[in-house]
C-alpha cells in the first residue's frame, strides 16, 4: 500500500562523519511508526580514489573503512523494523562491504539478510580506456596518458536502488552514485511514480540534497557565535526529511538532540554546491528551485514546497582520478617579541634555497605554544611585536624526492635558521588530480544482484 | 552622506566548491533587507571584492522567495581541492570574506 509520509534519516554525511548518530535516528524512525528507511552518504570527491588506492593495495579493502562501526549499533533494529538501509559505502569494492554486512549480519543472528549491490559506475577496467579517451578533451587526454589512472567512476542515478528495494533487498551497496540518489531510489520505490515525473523527482532530488551532507541542515557547519548560535553542538542531531506523494517535504531531526533546523540551516543547505538554481543536474532530472517556498513550523521543523523538475540529461559526469605525484607540508612556529619577523626570515631563506620549486608559504597565529589548551599564558600575546606564528610551507611535485625538499629544509631551519623555531611537523603524502567528462547514456550498463556469500 | 557596513550585519553565507569554481550563497537575515543585497552585492562588486584571487567570472542568480542571492565564482580555488597548495583547498572560509564586503547602507 502507498502510505501518505515516508520518512528518509541520513546518518552520515561524509566518510568519517560521526558513527553515534545512527542510533537515535531509527529509534526516532521506529518511534514514528511509518514506512522508513536510513541512508548513510560516505563518497566525497576524492575519497573513492583513496579507497581504489587501498583496493590495489590489498583486495579485501577498498569500502567504507568505518562501515563495521556505522552498521554495529541499528543493523538488527533496521532489518527487524523494516527499515532499509542504503549507502555507497561500498566505494571501490561493494562486494566487500556487501561482505562485512552479511557476516556481521549473521553473527547478530540474522542469517538470511537480503544484500544488493548496485554495479555499473566503476570504469577504470582497461576494456574502457579507448571509450574514456574519447570523451576528453584534447588537453585532458594527454594529462591522463602522461599519467596513472587510478579510478573512474560514473555518477549513477537511482534506478537500480529502486529496482532493489522493489525486489526486496534490506540493505543496499553501492559505490559512486549521484548523492541525491540514495534517497531518489527509495522515495521512487515507495511511492511507485514514473521516471519521467520530473516535478516529483526533482522534489525528490531536492530532498536528498538536503540530505546527503547529514548534519549540514541540522546546525552543523552554521553555527557562529552570537549570529547564529546552535544548542548542543557536541550533541547533534543528523535530519530527517518527511516526504508525501505530492512531493512536499518536511526536515526535522530526532526529539531531544542537539542542533536547529530553522528557515536560515535549510536554506544554506538548499543553496550548497549548487550553481544555477534553475537547472540542478543530476543523472535522474534536470531540479529546479527557483520557485521553491521554505516555510519555518518552528519546534525544529521546515516545510519545503514548489521544486520543480525538467526532463534528465542525455550524459551522465564521471570522475577520472589520476596519479598527481607528491604533496608535501612542513611547519614550524616562531613566538615571542619579533616572532613574525623571524617568520618571514625563515620564509626568505626556504625561498632562496628552494628556488627551483613552486612553493605555498603561510604564516599562521593566534596562540599556541606559550599559552596552556585552556587559553592560559601571557598577556603579551596581541600587544605590538609580540606574536605566535607558525610558517607552513608547501609544494607539490611528481618526483617524491624534490617535493620532499620542503620537509628537509623546513626542519633544518631548527639549527640553520631565526631564533627560537620550535616544534617542526613535516608531511609528504601522494597527490589525486581529477579529470571530468560526460558519458552517452546509453554506454553505460548498470545493474544489481543479491549478495550471494 | 553615504553609511557603510560590512555585510556580515545583515547576511548569512555558505560556500561549495566544484572544481575550480566556489559557489557562496547570501542570505539575508531579514526579508526587509533583501532589497539592500539586490542592490549593492552585484556580481560586478563580487568580482572586484575577490580580484586577489583572479575569478574569471562571477554569476549573480537571485531567489527573492528565499531572501537569497547565489554567486558562482569562477577558478578561484587555486586549481580546486586536489591542486591547491592552500589549507582550504575547498575554499571552505570564502563565504566569510564575501560577508566581509563593505556595502553601503545610506
Amino acid at each position: 500500500m502507498v502510505t501518505d509520509i515516508y520518512r528518509v534519516a541520513c546518518a552520515a554525511g561524509f566518510s568519517g562523519d560521526r558513527t553515534d548518530v545512527a542510533k537515535p535516528l531509527v529509534d526516532e524512525l521506529l518511534k514514528m511508526g511509518d514506512p522508513a528507511c536510513l541512508i548513510f552518504e560516505s563518497l566525497a570527491e576524492r575519497t573513492l580514489a583513496l579507497a581504489q588506492l587501498e583496493r590495489q593495495q590489498n583486495s579485501e579493502q577498498g569500502y567504507e573503512p568505518l562501515l563495521a562501526e556505522m552498521l554495529e549499533p541499528i543493523l538488527v533494529d533496521c532489518i527487524k523494523g523494516q527499515i532499509p538501509i542504503v549507502g555507497n559505502f561500498g566505494a571501490a569494492n561493494p562486494e566487500g562491504a556487501a561482505r562485512l554486512i552479511s557476516a556481521m549480519a549473521k553473527e547478530k543472528g540474522l542469517p538470511d539478510i537480503r544484500i544488493a549491490i548496485v554495479r555499473g559506475d566503476d570504469i577504470s577496467a582497461q576494456e574502457f580506456r579507448s571509450q574514456l579517451e574519447g570523451l576528453l578533451s584534447s588537453e585532458d587526454r594527454k594529462t591522463l596518458n602522461q599519467s596513472k589512472l587510478v579510478s573512474a567512476n560514473i555518477y549513477l542515478g537511482a534506478q537500480e536502488i529502486a529496482n532493489a528495494l522493489n525486489a526486496g533487498a534490506q540493505v543496499v551497496v553501492t559505490g559512486r552514485v549521484a548523492d541525491p540518489a540514495l534517497t531518489v531510489g527509495p522515495l521512487m520505490a515507495h511511492f511507485k511514480k514514473d521516471w519521467d515525473d520530473w516535478a516529483f523527482l526533482g522534489a525528490a532530488t531536492m530532498a536528498g540534497h538536503l540530505l546527503e551532507c547529514g548534519a549540514q541542515v541540522t546546525g552543523g557547519y552554521f553555527a557562529d557565535p552570537g549570529m547564529k548560535d546552535v544548542p548542543s553542538l557536541a550533541g547533534l542531531g543528523f535530519p530527517i526529511v518527511e516526504f508525501d506523494a505530492q512531493g512536499a517535504m518536511f526536515v526535522t531531526k530526532p526529539t531531544g538532540s542537539g542542533g536547529v533546523v530553522n528557515r536560515m540551516t535549510v536554506t544554506e543547505q538548499l543553496l550548497y554546491e549548487l550553481h544555477d538554481p534553475a537547472k540542478y543536474l543530476t543523472p535522474d532530472v534536470i531540479a529546479d528551485i527557483t520557485q521553491t517556498q521554505i516555510t519555518d513550523l518552528g519546534g525544529d521543523r521546515v516545510k519545503i514546497v514548489g521544486v520543480k523538475g525538467h526532463p534528465r540529461p542525455e550524459t551522465l559526469k564521471a570522475n577520472l582520478c589520476i596519479d598527481g605525484g607528491w604533496l608535501a607540508e612542513a611547519e614550524i612556529s616562531y613566538a615571542g617579541f619579533n616572532a613574525y619577523e623571524r617568520a618571514q626570515l625563515a620564509a626568505q631563506i626556504i625561498r632562496e634555497r628552494l628556488s627551483d620549486l613552486d612553493l605555498r608559504i603561510d604564516f599562521i597565529g593566534s596562540s599556541s605554544i606559550f599559552a596552556s589548551d585552556r587559553g592560559e599564558g601571557p598577556q603579551y600575546r596581541s600587544q605590538d611585536g609580540f606574536a605566535d606564528i607558525r610558517m607552513r610551507v608547501a609544494t607539490a611535485h611528481q618526483d617524491k624526492s624534490k617535493a620532499n625538499k620542503v620537509c628537509r629544509e623546513v626542519t633544518a631551519l631548527y639549527t640553520c635558521g631565526p631564533a627560537g623555531g620550535g616544534g617542526v611537523r613535516t608531511n609528504i603524502k601522494p597527490r589525486l588530480n581529477t579529470l571530468v567528462c560526460f558519458v552517452p547514456r546509453e554506454l553505460v550498463q548498470t545493474s544489481y544482484e543479491f549478495f550471494k556469500g | 552622506m553615504n553609511k557603510a557596513a560590512p555585510l556580515y550585519q545583515f547576511a548569512h553565507a555558505r560556500t561549495g566548491d566544484k572544481g575550480n569554481r566556489s559557489n557562496i550563497s547570501v542570505i539575508a537575515y531579514r526579508s526587509e533587507d533583501f532589497p539592500l543585497l539586490l542592490r549593492e552585492v552585484t556580481a560586478e562588486r563580487v568580482k572586484i571584492h575577490f580580484g586577489f584571487r583572479k575569478p574569471s567570472a562571477v554569476t549573480r542568480y537571485e531567489l527573492p522567495n528565499l531572501m537569497a542571492l547565489n554567486f558562482v565564482i569562477d577558478d578561484v580555488l587555486d586549481g580546486g581541492v586536489n591542486l591547491s597548495l592552500n589549507l582550504d583547498s575547498h575554499g571552505k572560509s570564502l563565504s566569510y570574506w564575501l560577508l566581509a564586503m563593505e556595502i553601503n547602507i545610506g
